[in-house]
């Protein structure tokens, strides 16, 4: 029998059903990969008992017939999801300690569709990071390593960094991320699996811990596009206590999973090919564009010419967003409470934020705050709102002549951990492909296409007409179809 | 035109007056949350995850908030935007959980409109005014501190975090603290009809803030300032006054008015400064990115409308159409729970003057007297349109209605039981009051020459003597008929 944790969701959902193995095999199984890899540093929490419990109810159902859609499969869960009991610290020294009474409500579908947790994993702290250095719980270590025969520690990409670790090192077969500037794609591409963040509001909102509002969207992270579509009908959904939710039906995505794609037009946006690049991106790029002409797809190239003011446009509003979301983290309430002898209450504001917040965060908060401080607003964020709709109608404006748009997910493979931190614009950078989507709310998502020439995975992004996460998914597997992706990290943890 | 000045050693003073009420929804939840709102509730009992802000927690727009808003612009005849967004109005402070207030600054639910408010001369109002109204907008209150529980620390009960509240923007269009005055309760008036909000300012359901300035008439504005939380029309009023007064007084001995926030003390009656404008948050407002804009259907704001009931203005305009006097159309229309009073009165069948002057002497009176109101009121409209039909139809004089009335106040017994159980049935039984009439003249001779001397004042005697002699059960015409006929 092959290993459980090689399997992917699909996989464990179908042999579980029929019988080849118990839920609970599964689950302690996962568990014990998980606990064997502190090295990597995916989890702030671990809950083998979580899964073994939910594994428990699943084989229960199997023999009773009541099976469900997830019934026997443990995953991770972002540790900016709220979970009843379960700490729940985004990653930061702020709410370290803090355990929800409530439970969000995308971790409450895929519990109800008989999903198990196997932990809270690492990311960026609020969310605010490209490669999970950000963590108040420290690195998560990639997987990965370049074959130039060093041992250099690899980002994981971020700020789902936890959640693409734990994938790519087989500690579970798929889990959520949330993605406001690519924090699902770009390390889907470090790490050489697949994740889509789906169209703004298909995801509630509701118990995930707020980055930027108007651009956080939850979605799952996973090994191939199946297992993507497999969990995002679990996570999706209309949701009454988010005023941003889409009220729409969600559609049956993996039943409809098609690769032939013709009829279909693809469009390759020219303003995305970037001078000086890393030559194994624009190869893989072209490969990609291949592939989809061999599925059937036409190609054609279209224009998205507001795409260079995206990164700083996103650069604004999402850090506007934040400094306001951040401000109820206070000290009064629940989490950290820094209450020096004698201080008064503005005092205890600045004691408690300057020692609960990292630097990341303190940068991205006085960024925000200054973009919206008077007689600077309208220069900025006034501006940033405009360019987004500019971006929007860039989009809109290429679809009239293609049904999805093929781009590189990140302008590099993994970089080092450290490499880029001293130089926080050389890491926004990073965000540079995946943000002009995200500005817009359209659905994209990564799938991984090649290594580069350090045996390093890259990925290839397809960015869908809002609410066409179906037509995303389908150029997705005729890539993963074609792109034969089996490269695995070797296990040196 | 208001010719309310302050006088000062430099000559007089127009003062500018501009008004923002903030009046708490009347729902059973809050503005952004499911939480109640009751007042008096123990503290932090009414408190939704999302009223705490905790991590994760979204708002979502309560449509009955909205639509009270909306009932309350269309009730002051103001625009009505079927497209407006929510702000983020951003703070520290320990009442505040979210660190910011949801508001509205850029695009508020309900522009222009206007209040009228009545002339009266005894004010300072000699016709009526049209006080404008700038904006109502939509938005949350904060929780409440508590100094007074601990030596060293401070208490906060978020009951009141994320109610709803109205903010109503008047136009620097008023004169005169009486006129502020009269604009507060007309608006009061205005939400209690509407059903919007329930006045009740002792429990800070409203409270306003005073925005003042003086300057020379025909000048510019002056430089205003606001002082926050009136709670009462008087405490509005006085603030008005002394910072009118304070103003001048500034100025005059060479200093300036600073833009800056002050405070009321009521039991000092004066106001002092809390911040200047320099010292100023700055709000960062923008708009909330966990809402979408709000936008109005035709059929809301059709069902709005048709929801709305006669207001002041329209109802006071028919009570003077069937005759009832200026000052009785005022004080029935003055307060919400009085017109319905009075319309059911109407509805069961009074006679609209009568029944106007007997509800604004007798009923609130009598009111008075047992220090009730009408929503406790003794007795029913319709008991009061018995009454009230027997004076009509000429069974009962004035006089007696009134013994009746108290007799009602005191048994509970109807009007016309009272009447019969008791004989106090009117004659016009001419030879009965003919008789009286004459052993009275008899009686009286000597008045009935000075009266046929010139002296008919008299006549009011002659009367009084006769209803007495008759017990007040004659029929005051048939009385002054017989009377005349007598006395030649």
């Amino acid at each position: 029998m092959t290993e459980l944790t090689n399997l992917t969701v699909a996989q464990i959902r179908d042999g579980h059903r029929a019988g080849d193995f118990s839920a609970v095999e599964v689950a302690e199984a996962f568990s014990a990969n998980v606990a064997d890899a502190k090295a990597l540093n995916a989890f702030i929490v671990e809950t083998p008992e979580h899964a073994l419990s939910a594994a428990k109810a699943a084989d229960a159902d199997r023999a009773a017939g009541t099976l469900k859609p997830l019934s026997g499969v443990p995953i991770g869960m972002k540790d900016l999801f709220c979970t009843h009991g379960v700490q729940t610290t985004a990653a930061s020294h702020m709410l370290e300690g803090f355990v929800p009474r409530y439970e969000s409500t995308v971790s409450q579908k895929l519990w109800d569709a008989g999903a198990g947790m196997l932990g809270k994993l690492n990311l960026d702290q609020f969310a605010m990071g490209s490669s999970n250095e950000t963590s108040y719980f420290g690195n998560v270590i990639s997987p990965w390593k370049r074959k130039d025969g060093g041992n250099a520690a690899l980002a994981p990409g971020g700020s789902s960094g936890g959640s693409s670790t734990a994938i790519a090192a087989r500690l579970c077969p798929a889990a959520t991320g949330t993605d406001t500037g690519g924090s699902i794609r770009q390390p889907a591409a470090f790490t050489g699996i697949s994740g889509i963040k789906p169209t703004y509001g298909r995801c509630s909102r509701w118990g995930i811990v707020a980055f930027a509002s108007s651009l956080d969207q939850a979605g799952p992270m996973a090994r191939d596009v199946r297992d993507c579509a497999i969990m995002l009908e679990n996570m999706a959904g209309f949701d009454p206590k988010d005023a941003t939710s889409l009220d729409m039906a969600v559609p049956n995505w993996e039943a409809a999973l098609s690769s032939d794609l013709k009829g279909k037009t693809v469009g390759i946006p020219k303003e995305y090919r970037l001078e000086g690049i890393d030559p194994d991106i624009d190869a893989m790029w072209d490969a990609g564009i291949a592939m989809l002409k061999d599925a059937g797809a036409t190609v054609v190239e279209i224009s998205l010419p507001h795409t260079k003011y995206a990164l700083p446009a996103y650069y604004i509003i999402a850090p506007a967003e934040a400094s306001s979301n951040l401000a109820r983290y206070d000290g009064v309430r629940y989490g950290l409470r820094d209450l020096p002898e004698g201080a008064g209450l503005q005092d205890m504001y600045a004691s408690t934020r300057a020692d609960g917040f990292g630097a990341e965060v303190k940068r991205r908060i006085m960024i925000g705050t200054y973009v919206l401080s008077a007689g600077f607003y309208d220069a900025y964020y006034t501006q940033a709102q405009k360019v987004r709709t500019l971006i929007a109608r860039d989009f809109e404006q290429a679809f009239t002549s293609c049904e999805v748009i093929l781009a590189p997910t990140a302008p590099s493979a993994a970089f080092g951990l450290g490499e880029k931190m001293a130089d926080p614009l050389a890491m926004y950078l990073n965000d540079v492909f995946a943000v002009p989507a995200s500005l817009a709310g359209l659905p994209a998502m990564s799938v991984p296409a090649a290594l580069n020439r350090e045996g390093l995975p890259l990925g290839l992004q397809i960015i869908g007409k809002a609410f066409d996460e179906q037509g995303v998914l389908d150029a997705g597997l005729a890539i993963e179809e074609r792109a034969g992706f089996t490269a695995r990290a070797e296990k040196w943890w | 035109m208001s010719d309310y000045r302050i006088k000062g050693e430099t000559g007089e003073w127009e003062v500018v007056i501009g008004l923002e009420v903030h009046a708490q929804i009347t729902t059973n939840a809050k503005l952004f949350s499911g939480a109640a709102t009751a007042f008096g509730a123990e503290p932090n009992t009414q408190v939704s995850l999302v009223d705490a802000a905790m991590p994760g927690m979204l708002p979502v727009p309560n449509r009955e908030c909205i639509r009270q808003a909306v009932r309350t612009g269309m009730a002051i005849e103001a625009q009505i935007n079927t497209w407006s967004r929510f702000d983020r109005k951003n703070y520290f402070y320990a009442d505040l959980p979210q660190g910011y207030q949801i508001s509205q600054l850029y695009h508020p639910l309900v522009g222009e409109g206007s209040i009228t408010v009545e002339a009266d001369e005894k004010a300072g109002i000699p016709e009526p005014k049209v006080i404008g109204v700038e904006r109502i907008h939509v938005e949350q209150d904060a929780g409440k501190l508590m100094h007074d529980q601990h030596p060293t620390m401070s208490y906060v009960d978020l009951n009141r975090s994320g109610v709803a509240l109205m903010e109503i923007v008047s136009k620097p269009d008023m004169r005169s603290p009486a006129e502020a005055g009269a604009y507060v309760r007309k608006l009061r008036a205005i939400l209690r009809y509407v059903g919007s909000c329930d006045g009740n300012m002792e429990e800070g359901s409203m409270r306003a803030d005073v925005n003042v300035s003086v300057r020379k008439p025909g000048d510019e504005f002056g430089t205003r300032t606001e002082t926050k939380n009136v709670n009462s029309v008087r405490f509005v009023m006085a603030v008005i006054e002394g910072e009118a007064k304070r103003q001048v007084e500034l100025i005059e001995s060479g200093g300036t008015v600073v833009q800056e926030t002050r405070l009321y003390d009521p039991d000092r009656g004066e106001t002092r400064s809390m911040r200047s404008k320099e010292d100023a948050h700055d709000y960062r407002y923008f708009p909330d990115p966990d809402l979408l804009p709000l936008e109005l259907d035709d059929a809301f704001l059709a069902e709005c409308r048709e929801s709305l009931p006669e207001l002041p203005d329209a109802k006071r305009d028919r009570y003077l159409a069937l005759g009832i006097s200026p000052y009785n159309a005022d004080v029935l229309t003055a307060e919400v729970e009085a017109a319905r009073w009075f319309d059911t009165l109407l509805d069961a069948g009074a006679k609209p003057v009568a029944a106007a002057n007997w509800v604004t002497s007798e009923l609130f009176g009598a009111l008075n007297r047992m220090g009730r109101d009408l929503t406790d009121s003794p007795v029913s409209p319709q008991q009061a349109a018995e009454l009230l039909g027997l004076v009509a139809d000429g069974t009962i004089s004035g006089t007696i209605a009134k013994t009746v009335f108290e007799k009602m106040l005191e048994s509970g017994d109807g009007a016309g039981a009272i009447v019969e159980r008791d004989g106090l049935k009117q004659t016009s039984d001419t030879g009965a009051i003919e008789a009286e009439i004459a052993k009275i003249l008899t009686a009286n001779a000597d008045k009935v020459e000075q009266y046929k001397g010139g002296k008919e004042a008299l006549f009011g005697f002659f009367v009084g003597q006769t209803m007495k002699a008759m017990q007040g059960k004659a029929n005051p015409q048939v009385v002054n008929e017989l009377l005349k006929k007598a006395l030649g």
